[in-house]
């Protein structure tokens, strides 16, 4: 593996990452398309088109603090291992949590669109809208701690953070659940997914396709950038060394 | 034969560790007795400021209704200064580091300074209850008895995470910054069941049962966790 050279893999990747990004931003364009041209919904009118891209963002959402959480445990794994797999495993945790956000932020946006059209209101407290909140809380936190500790010290953190995390969404998920149905709840049409048209098929599935491949392309550019950052912080690091060993030389 | 004894042949089991990280504690707060008093006073002026928002005697069944969930509220802002100093204590004099170093399991340090920390939030618990009753002209409509069962359950969730983050943000930049936006949204929904099962225990609209289980649940599940991954946190450098 050392034999071939970091520059001709680094370059590979490059290229592999620009053909990625032109394939998602066709798919994109075909599900923006799709979007636009789908039949005009009978209650709402052209305002319903925002859950095309409203219905990617939120599905997705649950994808990333997974891969976070997978990511957490491993780099929990290889700490005392294999220092190289732990800060790829955090470098991934990072980009996973970033995406997390990014996508939980631009689902309640979009949500809010949604849901001021449909109901009239910004904002409910139902189970479904508490629980995303949480989880945007969540991993907003967890990008908050990552800031502010201390070097050295923040993957360790942040990965057991982004553990108690995992375990709190189910837990988050049932008792507002509970805490909903026990309590009268507000009668909105809960599931906006469950009778769609088959003619705007194409036009979820598109967008859920090309969303998840933007997905992948954040991420991997996240993780890249990180992984970067990592070297030139541990590259830095080793200069320091060689600094005081040549003082010490002197 | 006693465990003061160092020329013991028995090693001292996970219990001994646990009761002299948890007598430690308690003779250092009761030398010092700054978290209690800075938690008492402190949960007085927020059960004050909270009166200024409503008037509770003027309405009762609005003071049934909201001051379950402003006496935890009061509680969880009340722990977080004490959870903060409660590490800070550890600091000085690089105690931490020979904790670190020390031959007992990790787990024992967290577990005596939990049960440390339980019982001086229980301790202002025990003050402040009858102080809201009073002042807010609470007369509970359910079955009260059940807060002797919420009340120890709803400490121990919001202590067991706290003393854990505490921890983990103690070596951080901006320390008393990092523990709340780290403990509140991890506590949502412990503060979601205890605060709902206060309030049903005094309003006596409905049984508590379901989220005093659900406060079963999330004690168990995080008690567990913070235990396995104490060892991690300790080390984390």
């Amino acid at each position: 593996m050392s034999v071939t050279t970091p520059a001709t893999n680094a370059r590979k990747l490059q290229i592999g990452g620009i053909v990625w990004l032109a394939l998602t931003i066709i798919v994109l364009a075909i599900g923006f398309y799709h979007a636009c041209t789908a039949p005009t919904e009978a209650t709402m009118g052209n305002l319903y088109r925002v859950f095309f891209y409203h219905f990617p963002h939120t599905i997705l959402s649950f994808l990333f603090p997974y891969l976070n959480c997978f990511a957490s445990f491993a780099f929990l794994y290889w700490r005392t291992r294999n220092p190289e797999s732990a800060a790829k495993a955090d470098a991934f945790a990072l980009a996973s949590a970033e995406a997390t956000v990014l996508y939980a932020s631009v689902g309640l946006a979009t949500g809010m669109l949604w849901g001021r059209a449909a109901w009239g209101i910004w904002w409910t407290w139902d189970a479904r809208l508490t629980t995303y909140l949480l989880l945007w809380l969540l991993y907003v936190s967890y990008l908050l701690v990552r800031r502010l500790s201390a070097a050295g010290q923040t993957e360790v953190i942040s990965a057991v953070l982004a553990i108690f995390a995992a375990i709190d969404i189910p837990i988050c998920f049932m008792s507002i659940r509970w805490w909903r149905t026990q309590h009268p709840a507000p009668v909105f049409g809960g599931s906006a997914d469950s009778g769609i048209d088959p003619s705007m098929y194409p036009a979820v599935w598109w967008n859920l396709i090309a969303w998840l491949m933007w997905g992948i392309f954040i991420v991997g550019l996240r993780y890249a950038i990180e992984r970067r950052r990592q070297r030139a912080a541990s590259a830095n690091a080793l200069g320091f060394l060689y600094e005081d060993a040549a003082l010490e030389a002197r | 034969m006693t465990t003061q004894q160092p020329s013991t042949v028995q090693p001292p089991t996970y219990a001994h560790f646990v009761l002299a990280h948890l007598r430690k504690d308690l003779r250092l707060e009761w030398r010092a007795k700054d978290s209690i008093n800075g938690m008492l006073f402190f949960s007085l002026l927020v059960v004050v400021v909270f009166s200024l928002a409503f008037d509770p005697t003027a309405y009762p069944t609005i003071a049934r209704q909201i001051s379950g969930g402003l006496l935890w509220v009061g509680l969880l802002f009340a722990a977080m200064t004490a959870l903060n100093q409660s590490w800070s204590r550890e600091l000085r004099n690089q105690v931490l580091d020979a904790q670190r170093l020390a031959p007992s399991p990790a787990s024992t340090l967290f577990l005596g300074k939990a049960a440390a920390n339980f019982l001086f939030v229980t301790a202002v618990e025990i003050v402040l209850a009858p102080v809201f009753a009073v002042f807010y002209n609470l007369h509970p409509l359910g079955q009260t008895w059940l807060l002797l069962l919420v009340l120890p359950l709803g400490t121990w969730a919001l202590v067991v995470n706290g003393t854990f983050f505490a921890a983990l943000s103690l070596r951080t930049r901006n320390r008393e910054l990092l523990l709340p936006l780290v403990l509140f949204p991890i506590s949502l929904p412990a503060l979601l069941a205890m605060i709902q099962a206060t309030t049903d225990v005094l309003t006596g609209e409905f049984a508590p049962n379901l989220w005093i289980k659900v406060l079963f649940a999330y004690v168990v599940v995080f008690t567990t966790a913070c235990l396995l991954l104490f060892e991690t946190v300790l080390q984390a450098d």
